[in-house]
């Protein structure tokens, strides 16, 4: 019984704090109702078993990514301080219709092709996890190193100041004799 | 769906996860606000994790969890890099508007 309950409160708190992702006005107020529903994802991945998962979402996730959305919220107000613009685009009835045939899909595909209850319900076995890691998927985790590296090196370099000097001329500059 | 016994099965956190996903879509599709547009794909890669891990759990296999992993670490990528270019239009253009984002265009 509690866990229908659970997943009542964490399905109502995520959907509420979604809808506001999406509806608000203010940029910060949206960031940080993420940040609520990206916690309360990690309370999810606790009641489904994935413990390390759990952690690796608030420290990576809302530590991390809210952070970062933070800076750049801070750093790219309109310098005229005009509130955020919201529905545009597919505003009016456009942008639900899409929303709501995507789910339309998305629930007859669940429930067309759900298998059966599988009896099988997990223990919380982080060490697996690494085993996991250590072993069958090997390849896949030292590529993630050099791709997180990759895109750290890339962001530095696309969001650094211009500061650097000018290469030194290798040609000289146009004389006045050379018009002649 | 489901028997009122044990509690949700994996159908009530598909959908959950679904319900998610089209709302953070919704947010895509709506939004001008570049870091606005960034924050509603950042729903949509929250909500397939959730997929992936309520599948790991139902089928009692580590798999799941480890693909999960991996998303976050690649979702976490493509925000730095995200809104490193973010950052750029902004100084480009005085604001990020998506709007204005038109050089592209036919």
């Amino acid at each position: 019984m509690q866990a229908w309950l659970l997943f009542v409160v964490v399905g109502s708190v995520l959907v509420g704090s979604a809808v506001a992702v999406v509806a608000t006005r203010d940029l910060v107020r949206a960031v940080l109702w993420l940040a609520l529903g990206l916690i309360t994802t990690a309370v999810a991945y606790m009641a489904l078993s994935a413990d390390f998962i759990a952690a690796a979402q608030v420290l990576l996730y809302t530590g991390g990514i809210v952070t970062l959305m933070l800076f750049a919220v801070m750093l790219t107000r309109r310098l005229d301080g005009a509130k955020v613009a919201v529905a545009a685009g597919l505003g009016g009835t456009r942008g639900p219709i899409a929303g709501i045939a995507l789910f339309g899909l998305l629930a007859v595909a669940i429930l067309e092709g759900s298998p059966a209850r599988g009896e099988r319900l997990m223990v919380a076995d982080s060490a697996g996890l690494g085993v996991a890691f250590l072993t069958r998927h090997v390849l896949a985790f030292e590529l993630l190193s050099v791709l997180l590296l990759a895109a750290m090196i890339g962001a530095i370099a696309l969001a650094r100041k211009d500061t650097q000097t000018p290469l030194p001329r290798t040609t000289r500059p146009p004389l006045p004799q050379d018009d002649a | 769906m489901s028997a009122l016994a044990a509690g949700p099965g994996l159908v009530e956190w598909l959908l959950l996860a679904a319900v998610l996903f089209s709302i953070g879509l919704y947010g895509v599709l709506t939004r001008k606000n570049l870091v606005a547009i960034l924050l509603s794909v950042e729903l949509m890669a929250n909500a397939v994790n959730l997929n992936l891990i309520a599948f790991s759990h139902f089928q009692g296999n580590l798999e799941g969890q480890v693909f999960a992993l991996f998303s976050i670490a690649l979702t976490v990528a493509e925000v730095g890099v995200g809104l490193a270019i973010v950052i750029l239009v902004y100084r480009q253009k005085g604001g990020i508007d998506a709007d204005e984002l038109r050089e592209l265009r036919g």
